[in-house]
């Protein structure tokens, strides 16, 4: 790790020699990525090509933002120095807190998103993770946290207020609100086409509730606080409960388990409405302890795993989908529609939420924003890295049979076969056939939504190092579970931040809703949000046309819109604290990322392609019932009618949030303007300057000089400091 | 093999396995309660008054109730 005290621009003959190494390495990557043609690539190419790009983005594009467009201040005391209070606000290790803010930004976002983009080859996506985490999703969350850190911690929607205006501001909340609400339909329509007609799965899952609150129970009452030994209680209760469930699959009781979708739904909602008012310790804590570890445990096995079985890419580099745009996985070509169906693992707007609020009230020193904010992200990206490979080494063939909607690929392996050939790839009806077999499902067809696609890519890689072909059906679920473990967790929290905002908004109109205890208002705004994401996910089982097929462009556009509304905040500040001439850092990204959400937002609305516009394909499906007729994948007039509905309202919200998104970079706009004309009355919302007593190191590898300041310090404060680490080497 | 050098050997290893255990209580917040005595006696003196390991607990899962923004996690 280069010494922070060396002035930027001067690099030691060593420092050269290794970064060009690296770049080198990255180079290599890229051009064996880009550059092979009809033949199959090693995963190691990918590999390498991210993590080169990463390490150079690190440690020039990141140290130049940090040290020159934020001027971040060794000496400035952090909120979690100033406010420390022992409980929110403490500076924390920074190994410890990259290890909380990656736990709480990584989940099955860059999981999901990768897999669906691979119709369009491998080349595409990888290219958008890469470049885009590097100059726009990791700059977002590093300056985010930045600027929140300046403000004591404050949250995106207080910043948007605050330093843009009452209109951008308010528009900022209904747009966390919308996005909240089609994230958690997407996220369940996830898990019911993971779990539908699969004893296995659902067996497992459902023995997650007894596991959770049993955990629960022993924290609050038999051992509280004892957080890691009831995890891995947990945990060996997790596992035992997977081994069952191949039991149950294969017992008379399997019939109780093997659920339609439509029945799933029913449960996932009132599993969600149940969990979410009941006591916070007695399901979501642990279940969140719970997903953490298995996130954890799991992405950090598959990072192993790659590594060592270094799996070769089947699917193509770029497929025929990528110009034309008729994928059956999701329609559209390539921009804008690559860069929204990727958002989690390039540039996510959900994380803006998480640098602002929580992380910033933990950080010990200003210098290591680069680490916790830009870091994180750059760990995040490599999961979608991951599950890019996991979606191309298994064969085209499945990949597509496995996620193209039914009404395209029929519900035999006979009519799957031919609909594959019919996209231009071959796979025969037994080996569709095998391919379910050796995971014990009783078919793979038509599983979208990327979970079961993903985890037949895992169960490839896992049973290579351990197993064999054996353990697949083991691996399989294992990773179905993981999955659906934090989904489930996602739906229950996501409800109640949900219903916390709509709390908070009816508390305007009457005062006891505000109060969170209060239990009309608590029941109530938590149906509200329940029904709303429930008719969406009923909505996007029950679709015809098929639900992710339709749902999924919609998340990907609400989720890149959060990000313009973090990055329109993080360039009004940039201007406000007149930094205007450094501004483009977010601006560029902000309008590559207007430009890549309106275009879809207008493609949604207007294209007269019935497969992409919303409205057309409303037209076309309308005209069809006056004349009485059935258009295929409809099989009745009800699912005409069905189409119809859900078309109108797909379409409304995409023209909903593109009004969004113009009115907060208007608002922006507005006070950047006023900035740059009137700099003397501008008001920033900034915590005053205070000097820090903390010495700590910037990177995660202390330097030299770092190390002979803490020893420094260390010697003169050892008297005041008692309890508190056991590792000195942080404080 | 001598003594010092079994213990050269055993050092590292009890090292390693003290700093994973402290990792693993700062990740899952296991060590807040430690902390927050350590904060109050700090500022408050030897002798100040603390709540019991189980009190700090449900105080601690009971904020949640109050503002279930805090600790939650991305997509």
């Amino acid at each position: 790790m280069p010494s922070t005290a060396q002035p930027a621009g001067k690099l030691s003959p060593r420092s050269i020699a290794v970064w060009t190494t690296v770049a080198l390495i990255g180079a290599a990557g890229w051009a064996m990525l880009a550059l092979a043609r009809g033949e199959e690539v090693s995963a190691a190419w990918m590999v390498a090509a991210a993590l080169g790009s990463y390490a150079i983005g690190y440690r020039f594009y990141a140290r130049f933002i940090t040290t020159r467009v934020l001027r971040v201040d060794r000496t400035r005391a952090t909120p979690a120095e100033r406010l420390d209070n022992g409980i929110d606000f403490h500076p924390t290790d920074r190994r410890v807190l990259l290890g909380h803010h990656f736990a709480a930004i990584a989940g099955a976002g860059p999981l999901v998103g990768p897999v669906l983009a691979a119709q369009m080859g491998y080349l595409p996506g990888t290219i958008w993770i890469v470049v885009g985490v590097i100059l726009a999703g990791a700059v977002q969350d590093m300056v985010t946290l930045f600027f929140s850190m300046r403000r004591d911690g404050k949250s995106l929607g207080q910043m948007a207020r605050e330093e843009i205006g009452p209109v951008g501001g308010a528009a900022a909340l209904l747009a966390v609100l919308a996005i909240m609400i089609i994230l958690l339909a997407v996220l369940a329509l996830v898990v019911v086409n993971a779990l539908a007609e699969s004893p296995w799965g659902t067996f497992s899952i459902g023995m997650t509730i007894p596991i959770a609150l049993f955990m629960g129970f022993y924290l609050r009452v038999l051992r509280p606080g004892r957080v890691t030994e009831v995890s891995l209680i947990g945990i060996a209760l997790l596992l035992f409960a997977l081994v069952a469930g191949r039991w149950v699959a294969e017992s008379s009781w399997a019939d109780t388990f093997t659920l339609e979708p439509g029945t799933l739904v029913i449960w996932i909602l009132v599993y969600s409405f149940i969990a979410s008012i009941l006591p916070v310790w007695m399901l979501l804590a642990p279940r969140d302890y719970l997903s953490t570890f298995m996130k954890i445990g799991t992405i950090g096995l598959l990072a192993v795993g790659v590594v060592v079985t270094l799996p070769t890419l089947k699917m193509a580099g770029i497929t025929d989908f990528a110009g034309v745009g008729d994928g059956p996985v999701f329609a559209g070509s390539l921009f804008p529609f690559v860069f929204i169906t990727i958002a989690c693992g390039a540039l996510s707007g959900f994380h803006a939420l998480i640098s602002s609020g929580t992380t910033p009230k933990m950080i010990q020193k200003e210098t290591q924003i680069r680490m916790i904010g830009y870091g994180s992200m750059l760990m995040e990206s490599f999961v979608a890295i991951m599950a890019m490979v996991a979606a191309s080494i298994i064969d085209p063939g499945l990949y597509f049979a496995m996620n193209a909607p039914a009404g395209v690929i029929g519900d035999n392996v006979q009519a799957a076969s031919e609909a594959v050939r019919s996209f231009g790839y071959s796979i025969s009806p037994d080996q569709l056939a095998a391919a379910a077999k050796a995971v014990e499902e009783q078919s793979l067809l038509s599983r979208t939504g990327g979970a079961p696609t993903l985890a037949i890519g895992v169960s490839n890689i896992f049973s290579e190092v351990v197993g064999g072909s054996g353990m697949k059906a083991f691996w399989y679920h294992f990773a179905i579970m993981f999955e659906a473990l934090f989904i489930l967790t996602a739906l229950d929290a996501g409800t109640r931040v949900g219903r916390f905002m709509l709390q908070d908004m009816l508390g305007n109109v009457y005062k006891p809703f505000r109060r969170v205890s209060w239990w009309p208002g608590l029941l109530l705004s938590s149906a509200v949000i329940v029904a709303l994401w429930g008719y969406f996910l009923w909505v996007g089982v029950h679709e015809p046309l098929g639900g992710i097929n339709q749902l999924f462009p919609l998340f990907g556009i609400a989720n890149q819109l959060l990000a313009a509304v973090a990055l329109a905040v993080c360039t009004t500040l940039l201007v406000k604290s007149g930094r205007l001439k450094w501004a483009w850092v977010t601006a560029v990204p902000l309008a590559w990322d207007a430009v890549v959400t309106l275009t879809a937002s207008w493609q949604k609305v207007f294209s007269t392609d019935p497969k992409i516009g919303f409205f057309q394909q409303r037209a076309d499906y309308q005209e069809a019932i006056d004349q009485g007729k059935v258009i295929a994948p409809a099989k009745s007039m009800d699912d005409m009618h069905t189409v119809v509905t859900n078309s109108t309202v797909d379409g409304v919200l995409s023209a909903l949030f593109a009004l969004l998104v113009v009115v907060v970079l208007a608002d922006a706009a507005r006070t950047c303007v006023r900035a740059v004309r009137d700099p003397e009355g501008t008001r920033m919302r900034e915590a005053p300057y205070r000097k820090s007593t903390l010495t700590a190191p910037a990177g995660l590898i202390a330097t030299k000089e770092e190390k002979a300041e803490m020893a420094g310090m260390a010697g003169s404060a050892a008297a005041g400091r008692s309890g508190g680490g056991a590792d000195g080497d942080s404080r | 093999m001598s003594a010092a050098a079994a213990d050269r050997m055993v050092r590292p290893v009890l090292r390693a396995g003290r700093w994973v255990r402290w990792y693993v209580r700062e990740l899952t917040d296991e060590s807040a309660y430690d902390r927050y005595v350590a904060h109050v006696r700090r500022h408050q003196g030897a002798d100040a008054e603390v709540p019991s390991r189980k009190e700090f607990e449900r105080r601690r899962t009971d904020a949640r109730e109050g503002d279930p923004r805090e600790g939650f996690r991305c997509c």
